[in-house]
């Protein structure tokens, strides 16, 4: 191989940097792990190993209700907003370019621009008003938000995968009789899968983590495990936090994994 | 038996962009494609070669003007509605199908029972001797396969019109040959009228029955390959296919096709020009240089000049000559074995010409 004219490596503290980056990034969520297999009630000194806070956590019904509620959520908020995000793509990629297609990119993005507690505010303001109006009381408030503010972190793939797709493709399927509808069943749809894999993890973990809005749109017994958690620990933090964090970084790791191997697949 | 026409391009305009922008891809274009015809669309990138193709193929639309398919105008169908299949450059195979699903597509869309496009695809494989690679992913077989696969495709819905777009640009010199053969023989053996779009005039010359000369949104001539390479109507023409000479000229007589010209040496010798122009006045004449000769100068040479250059290609040599009036000219002469033809650089030579090798240009 050739040799690189420049190699980033060689600069000056380039190892020193990348060392600090990655123990600012790990060494608290290590300890974090480490403190939930603590025996003791503290989370700062060691009192031997145990599983209790785990069981503890399993036991807890409220833990377990908002574990429920976030999954349900998040698989319901992901699929919409998958759906959403793969037809504003398909739009925003698959047309002749026209005036304002590019304000419309901006528009489909733009809730990652506004401050997410603004859009939490007016989302409260809105929906108690719906709610005044229809008094519904269920968990639509906060799938519909959620739907919301993943759209563009589904889009996003999406769009990237279909942009790097062969145009000709499509073409290719039209010249063989495809109708519209079954090019695109047959050629794109099979061939964007892993964007909307992508899209629909992205959307799916955005969803789970989010508190912010979820804490201003949830009525009263809507907590989802990171509202839940934050509520404990206004309370003082046991090991019990460390386990349910530990368990949900877990389950997040092997849900992406799943995601990433079978969108590989695919591909 | 009259020549039937498969592709009747009638007046076809396509404009692209808008105001000050807008320029002609297609500039009131007409031409007639014989049906089992192998029709060339020839010309520089940019002459509007492949936006004709396209709107054959249904994946444009034409500004103005018809595109009949055999007396029906398809210009305003959508392409999925045209007994009509493309192979293209880029081959456009579907890289979640296997080759077989592949040459399937096509016939599953019409619709066919499954035994159908079974034997089908079987005999399509055959055709393009792919057997043995049905069930291989298009990622795994080499691009000269891949461009086999994409032909049968096209092919397999016994389309009424195949068209190619440069379909063998991306393929090494040798395999270029063998493909040029091939689809040679798969346009004899299927009957298909075949519209070849390309840029590489050879490959035009080597498996065209006739060739449209393309530039600049326009087609300036539509001839056998003989036509187009002995009788050039324009200098574009002459130019782009193969090396040539252009020489000035004064119009002596000129009637029923035959013209004598009378050269800036003073010496008078008989030219073609092309049907439909009345040649008079100052001329340019073209003359390709193996229809040349150099020899010592003497009383039959239709030029004088002094050798700027010799270029030895093995099979044949080039003689770069300044005539005594200024013009560049080139000779090419085929090599015997002892050595090459005994001119040497600055020698002074004179050209002769062979009976019946210089055209009248219209322009």
């Amino acid at each position: 191989m050739a040799k690189r004219r420049f190699d980033l490596k060689a600069l000056p503290g380039f190892t020193t940097i990348a060392v600090i980056c990655f123990v600012a990034l790990y060494l608290p969520i290590i300890i974090l792990v480490a403190y939930a297999f603590n025996a003791a009630t503290s989370t700062s000194e060691w009192g031997g190993f145990s599983l209790k806070w785990f069981a503890s956590a399993w036991n807890n019904d409220q833990v377990i209700d908002a574990t429920i509620r976030s999954f349900q959520i998040a698989v319901l908020a992901a699929t919409f907003a998958t759906i959403a995000a793969t037809m504003a793509a398909l739009a925003t990629t698959r047309t002749k370019a026209y005036r304002g297609l590019t304000f419309k990119y901006a528009f489909i993005n733009q809730p990652l621009m506004v401050p997410e507690i603004v859009t939490a505010v007016a989302l409260l303001i809105f929906f108690s008003r719906i709610k005044v109006w229809t008094g519904y009381a269920g968990l639509g408030y906060l799938i519909g938000a959620h739907t919301a503010f993943c759209i563009p972190f589904a889009y996003l793939p999406i769009r990237a995968r279909l942009e790097s797709m062969d145009l000709t493709l499509e073409r290719a399927a039209a010249d063989l009789y495809a109708t519209p509808f079954k090019a695109f069943r047959r050629v794109t749809l099979p061939l964007l899968w892993p964007g909307i894999l992508a899209g629909f993890m992205l959307a799916f973990v955005i969803s789970l983590d989010d508190v912010v809005i979820t804490n201003f749109v949830k009525l009263g017994g809507q907590d989802t495990l990171p509202t839940y958690m934050l509520g404990q620990i206004r309370r003082g933090i046991t090991p019990e936090i460390n386990a349910i964090s530990t368990a949900f970084l877990l389950l997040s790791i092997l849900i992406v994994t799943l995601f990433f191997f079978a969108s590989r697949k695919r591909d | 038996m009259p020549d039937k026409n498969a592709i009747e391009v009638r007046d076809v305009s396509k404009l692209f962009g808008t105001g000050d922008a807008q320029f002609a891809a297609l500039d009131n274009v007409s031409v007639s494609i014989r049906e089992n015809e192998f029709f060339t669309l020839l010309g520089p990138s940019g002459c509007g070669k492949t936006t004709l193709l396209r709107l054959i193929a249904g994946f444009d639309y034409p500004t103005d003007g018809q595109i009949l398919l055999y007396g029906q105008d398809i210009a305003p169908l959508p392409p999925f509605k045209r007994p009509v299949n493309t192979v293209f450059q880029s081959y456009a195979l579907f890289p979640h199908m296997t080759v077989g699903q592949n040459i399937a597509f096509g016939l599953e869309m019409l619709g066919k029972p499954k035994a159908e496009i079974e034997a089908r695809v079987a005999e399509m494989l055959k055709l393009v001797r792919m057997e043995a690679l049905k069930d291989r992913k298009t990622s795994q077989i080499s691009g000269g396969q891949q461009q086999r696969v994409a032909l049968a495709r096209a092919l397999a819905p016994q389309p009424k019109v195949l068209l190619l777009d440069e379909p063998l640009s991306a393929l090494d010199y040798k395999l270029r040959k063998e493909m040029q053969i091939e689809l040679k023989r798969l346009q004899h053996e299927t009957g298909i009228t075949f519209i070849f779009v390309t840029h590489d005039q050879e490959e035009a010359l080597t498996m065209s029955d006739r060739i449209a000369v393309m530039s600049a949104g326009k087609i300036l001539q539509v001839g056998s390959p003989w036509d187009i390479y002995d009788r050039p109507a324009v200098r574009f023409v002459a130019d782009f296919i193969g090396e040539t000479n252009f020489l000035h000229a004064d119009v002596v007589s000129a009637n029923d096709g035959r013209a004598t010209v009378r050269l800036s040496s003073g010496k008078e010798i008989p030219a073609t020009f092309p049907s439909g122009s009345s040649p008079q006045g100052k001329v340019t004449l073209v003359v390709r240089p193996e229809h040349a000769r150099v020899a010592a100068p003497n009383g039959t040479s239709a030029h004088v000049g002094h050798i700027e250059n010799v270029v030895y290609l093995g099979t044949d040599t080039h003689f770069h000559v300044r005539l005594d009036d200024g013009t560049p000219f080139i000779v090419r002469q085929q090599n015997s074995r002892n050595g090459h033809n005994g001119f040497a650089k600055a020698e002074r030579v004179g050209i002769e010409f062979g009976q019946d090798v210089a055209q009248i240009l219209k322009d």
